[in-house]
């Protein structure tokens, strides 16, 4: 902490996947880099209470294969093996792909989905940033200079809860070019109690689509109902670039969240 | 900046070496460049393309996306330290002969070492399973079907010598 201060121009390097790529193609230029990846106490993932605690140098590898994220937050589990490939998840961690802050990001997307709390933590002491107002614009977060990401706290959702998680890249492992993560609770009779969904990839930071949430809520779940309510996908402002104009990726938004949901409603009490 | 050293420690294909190395080495360029082991390739060097990957402490990395002072204490593995004896190949090696599993093989020390990790952590894959896990490693000679026949190949062949030990 006090090297970060201290220096001019210094970057944090935690596993190096986005770093690394931007230092070698010279996007970034620092004069002084400072490595994260002895600090072990930095690594951890344990429950504390009803919430999953992630150290922000926790290796998105040790994420994937953790007993406690497939049991109990298995969305988390699911879209993780959609992030990157092996040999970069024994490297990647979830700090370092949170700071980054790529829109098509997997884990950010998590943090949106979750409602996450981000802990910072700097000269003047740790805070916590919800993570709805963690991202300050495109790949931006509202971290200060001085301050760098030492955990993450996903709350947990109650036992039975359905999920799913779909994303359409160019291949496995590339950038979304659009994910959605869906998150279900309902009743003894289909009717929705809870409802999350959140689209990766689309705009410049994650959008929790809340207006598809207050909509499904209340409402009886079925495949017509998603479909409806994920008509709303198509109004996001959507980024066009190289990889798809911003017409594709609202289609996109609006099927993928359809499956997502399709998804997690199958999933609802354990259900296959 | 440029100049500045760090003297590192670090065990390659079981050899110890104790080298000066400029701080703004990649591992992969300190590898080729100061120890000559030009075993593993470097295609992208922003790791897109899975030439590249060694095992560091048993864990396929990207070695374009790591500085060479971070190997300091470390364990790694390139291509030239998977064969058991200098004229005996590693069955994973001769599976990828006798399958076509390399053209021009840039991609083949990459493809090896991600394999390796792979087949130790699942030694009975599906198809399917075998090319998410090379998802990370292009190649635009053999458009896959090769290196996945390998791949199936070289898992049997794993799982029978392990099975006569």
């Amino acid at each position: 902490m006090g090297l970060l201060a201290r220096l001019e121009n210094a970057k944090l390097l935690a596993g190096g996947q986005s770093l690394m790529p931007m230092l070698n193609m010279r996007y970034v230029l620092p004069d002084h880099v400072i490595d994260l990846n002895k600090i072990s106490a930095l690594s951890y993932l344990r429950e504390e209470g009803n919430t999953l605690a992630v150290g922000g140098m926790t290796r998105q590898r040790d994420i994937e294969f953790s007993d406690v994220v497939k049991a109990k937050y298995p969305l988390i589990h699911e879209a993780i093996l959609n992030v990157g490939h092996r040999q970069t998840r024994n490297r990647g961690t979830i700090g370092g792909s949170l700071c980054h802050l790529d829109p098509s990001a997997e884990l950010v997307t998590m943090g949106a989905a979750f409602d996450a709390t981000v802990g910072v933590q700097g000269p003047k002491g740790k805070r916590d940033i919800p993570f709805a107002e963690f991202p300050a614009g495109f790949m931006t977060p509202a971290i200060d200079a001085d301050e760098m990401l030492v955990s993450v706290r996903f709350p947990a959702w109650p036992k039975g809860h359905g999920y799913g998680f779909v994303e359409f890249a160019r291949r496995h492992g590339d950038f979304a070019i659009t994910s959605a993560a869906a998150m279900l609770e309902e009743d003894a009779n289909g009717t929705i109690k809870r409802a999350t969904l959140t689209l990766g990839g689309v705009a410049v930071t994650p959008q929790r689509m809340r207006n598809v949430e207050k909509a499904l809520v209340g409402q009886k779940a079925s495949e017509d109902v998603f479909r409806a309510a994920c008509e709303e996908c198509r109004k996001v402002d959507a980024i066009d670039d190289v990889h798809a104009p911003a017409s594709y990726r609202q289609h996109l938004a609006a099927v993928l969240s359809r499956r997502a949901l399709v998804a997690a409603h199958g999933r609802v009490g354990g259900r296959a | 900046m440029s100049g500045e050293t760090r003297t590192i420690s670090v065990t390659i294909n079981g050899k110890h070496y104790e080298e000066e190395v400029e701080v703004r080495f990649t591992l992969a360029d300190f590898m080729r460049q100061q120890l000559g082991l030009t075993g593993t390739h470097l295609g992208c060097e922003h790791g897109v393309c899975g030439a590249c990957t060694i095992l560091f402490d048993g864990r396929s990395a990207r070695s374009c996306l790591m500085l060479a002072v971070q190997a300091d204490g470390h364990d790694i593995l390139t291509i030239e330290g998977i064969a058991p004896s200098p004229d005996k190949m590693h069955p994973l090696q001769e599976a990828f002969r006798d399958n076509h599993g390399l053209q021009c093989g840039f991609c083949t020390p990459g493809m090896l070492t991600t394999l390796l990790e792979f087949l130790r952590d699942n030694p009975d894959p599906t198809e399917q399973e075998v090319r998410i896990a090379i998802s990370g490693n292009l190649c635009r000679c053999t458009g896959y079907q090769g290196i996945v026949d390998a791949a199936l190949d070289a898992a049997k062949r794993l799982r029978d010598a392990k099975a006569t030990m």
